[in-house]
């Protein structure tokens, strides 16, 4: 930890990290000051560990150290290795929105192909006007800390009633080694809407870098939304992603993540059912090998009646990896028959691979029914023999029960075309092992 | 020719002796039956000749078309043409039985430096098989033996014998959890797959699974041996008299 400095005392100091980015952040006095502040509490509480609950298995002192400085803008070189990437990660027919080291790449980008019924802007535009886009409903050290650093990121909002055939896919890319990126966006979708989001994570040759991502999203009532995120950054990367979600009334929301890459790794979500009869699917897939730390944090707040919640996660831990599932569903008082339940299996590869596995239930209503189960185990040695003696080699009879492990996460992906996408993914991953 | 030769096996599980040497000769061609009382160790043999771990050879050797059997990992026993048909095959949920097949199939042929079957001729070749064994389509779909009936998981064993093309094809206690209908629906499908160049191994507990597949020879196992062996009407005389006589013998 470098960035801690002076603990006392105002108009203290405040450490290089922030000092020598200002001059790059995008915002008025007004919106400075508001990140001057935000960094200011990042700087007070200093990288989460092992001492505070909600990131007990995520000691990012310890695991992390320092935060790197804020990465450059692209130049043509970088864009250029940018533009490989996109061509190796876009989904088929999805209308692209592309990051480079944190920063819009409208060059790479299809804005001018998006629906008429989506209005789109960059953070960078949002920050220029005010700091509306720097508030969340709850905040940590790293959520203050990407407030204060915030680069760029997406600002979308999809009218009512919209019916998106198309996709949008956010592509962020990593070009640079030893840097850090921080982005902020914000996805508003209107009443009624039927469309899927994506947010794809890789990386163009960089090496250690750190990425610390927010996304804010509303959905609107009555609409159907899926919303993917595929994070595949480079091995020895960080990826700290915080999601905040309000969903309305009568909506289905489908959230699914996959994790295959970075040393570490969290993503965190926080996710509101604001109106009743909605129901949140949400699932997810950790694929983590040699010493890789991925956590997967997850809090469903039933703030209303009459809502679903059904979450499947899946890890396959190989080698030394590490993986956190934390999730949480909360039902206030009133939230009456709410129907939450939550699955956890974490897949043992190895003797000394880990899985952390927290589920919590916080019900404040007496009409509920809510059920959380947790297993971690090894593959099991019957199947293997079956397959084995029907002439599959040991690593391909494994890869087979892999995929069938994880297969009840992703066929919650009700694309055709995406979940295809992801079993690739999966696929992939399964050979780099073999 | 000898297609499958044990000679004076001694097989460990956990300490405890349970084949306290074995000598059987299967040729090309022969059906044989294996019968005995419960823990003879007939279903330890089946268990050796396909590599299931878990049991310790202390002594003799299995060849296989002459090749030292033992050495070989149970998937490479596979590809050179040795079967098992499980007493309880086991369920796979997530794995369609369609993938499976086809992933079994082309691991075989790749690892005999074969080609791999294209799946018109693989979809071909299994909807002819499925459609002799009763089995519909839709099973096909549905995970491996996930939700299959008794009779439905022992057909899928034959339609993997049929698929598989073995030389030696052992089938351990596949009356086990039968009624009769199922049990002539199976039998059919492994009598079809008789040939001069295929050797089958019965192992039954009883003499009525040997009604639909008739074997060439039986042997009778007690306590970890071969204590006799005989044409048909050994089954036969088994059916009346019981295993007493050669428990003693043992």
């Amino acid at each position: 930890m470098n960035v801690a400095v002076a603990k006392t005392g105002k108009g203290r100091a405040v450490s290089d990290l922030f000092t020598s980015a200002e001059g790059r952040l995008p915002g008025s006095p007004s919106v400075i000051a508001a990140r001057r502040e935000a960094f200011e509490t990042y700087e007070r509480l200093g990288l989460p560990h092992r001492r505070i609950e909600e990131w007990k298995y995520t000691d990012l002192r310890a695991l992390v150290g320092e935060v790197l400085p804020l990465a450059a803008a692209p130049d043509a070189a970088a864009l250029k290795r940018a533009a490989e990437a996109v061509k190796a990660h876009a989904i088929d027919g999805a209308r692209k929105l592309v990051l480079v080291d944190g920063v819009f790449a409208a060059d790479l980008s299809d804005v001018k192909a998006l629906s008429s019924e989506v209005s789109f802007k960059t953070s960078r535009e949002s920050l220029e006007k005010d700091a509306g886009l720097l508030t969340t409903a709850s905040t940590d050290a790293v959520i203050s800390l990407n407030a204060a650093m915030a680069t760029d990121g997406v600002v979308l909002s999809i009218a009512d009633g919209a019916q998106l055939s198309a996709p949008i896919q956010i592509i962020h890319i990593a070009t640079a080694a030893s840097a850090s990126s921080f982005t902020r966006s914000r996805v508003a979708v209107g009443k009624g809407v039927h469309a899927t989001i994506i947010e794809s994570f890789v990386a163009a040759g960089a090496k250690a870098y750190q990425i610390n991502d927010a996304v804010l999203m509303t959905v609107g009532d009555d609409a159907d939304v899926a919303h993917i995120r595929l994070m595949d950054d480079a091995p020895d990367a960080v990826n700290i992603t915080s999601q905040f979600v309000t969903v309305g009334a009568n909506t289905k929301l489908n959230v699914f993540n996959m994790t295959t890459g970075a040393a570490v790794s969290r993503l965190q979500g926080f996710i509101t059912l604001a109106g009743e009869g909605s129901e949140l699917s949400a699932n997810g897939v950790n694929l983590l090998q040699k010493t890789e730390h991925g956590d997967t944090t997850l809090v469903v707040d039933h703030a209303v009646p009459n809502c679903v919640s059904r979450e499947v996660f899946r890890a396959v831990l190989d080698d030394r990896a590490h993986s956190v599932f934390q999730g949480r569903i909360i039902v206030r008082p009133d939230a009456q028959k709410t129907d939450g339940k939550m699955m956890i299996r974490a897949l043992l590869l190895s003797d000394e691979a880990e899985a952390d596995n927290k589920p919590e239930l916080e019900i404040f209503a007496d009409d509920v029914s809510c059920g959380h189960g947790a297993t971690a185990g090894a593959l099991d040695e019957s199947l293997l023999f079956y397959l084995k003696a029907r002439g599959l080699p040991e690593k391909q009879a494994q890869a087979l029960l892999i995929q069938a492990f994880v297969g009840e996460a992703i066929e919650q992906i009700a694309d055709d075309n995406l979940r295809e996408h992801v079993i690739g993914i999966a696929e992939r991953w399964l050979e780099r092992r073999q | 020719m000898a297609l499958l030769e044990v000679k004076d096996l001694k097989v460990r599980v956990e300490e405890r002796e349970i084949l306290h040497g074995l000598t059987l000769t299967v040729n090309e061609g022969e059906i044989h039956a294996i019968m005995g009382p419960n823990g003879s160790g007939k279903s330890t043999l089946s268990h050796v000749i396909a590599g299931k771990p878990g049991y310790e050879v202390t002594d003799g050797q299995i060849l296989f078309k002459g090749e030292d059997l033992l050495e070989m990992a149970p998937e490479e026993r596979a590809a050179k043409g040795v079967f098992l048909a499980f007493q309880y095959p086991v369920e796979i949920p997530g794995v369609t039985t369609m993938n499976f097949l086809r992933t079994a199939l082309n691991a075989q042929r790749k690892a005999r430096g074969e080609s791999e079957l294209m799946v018109p001729d693989f979809l071909k070749k299994v909807r002819e098989v499925s459609k002799s064994l009763n089995i519909p389509q839709d099973m096909l779909k549905r995970g491996v033996n996930v939700g299959f009936s008794g009779g439905e998981k022992k057909r899928n064993e034959v339609l993997q014998m049929a698929l598989f093309e073995p030389s030696l094809c052992i089938l351990d206690e596949m009356d086990s959890g039968l009624d009769i209908d199922a049990l002539r629906i199976a039998a059919d499908g492994v009598n079809a797959l008789h040939s001069p160049k295929r050797a089958m191994v019965v192992i039954t507990h009883y003499q009525r699974l040997l009604n639909y597949i008739v074997p060439d020879i039986v042997h009778v196992m007690s306590k970890g041996r071969v204590v006799k062996s005989g044409g048909k009407e050994l089954a036969q005389e088994l059916e009346e008299s019981g295993y007493a006589q050669f428990e003693d013998a043992a």
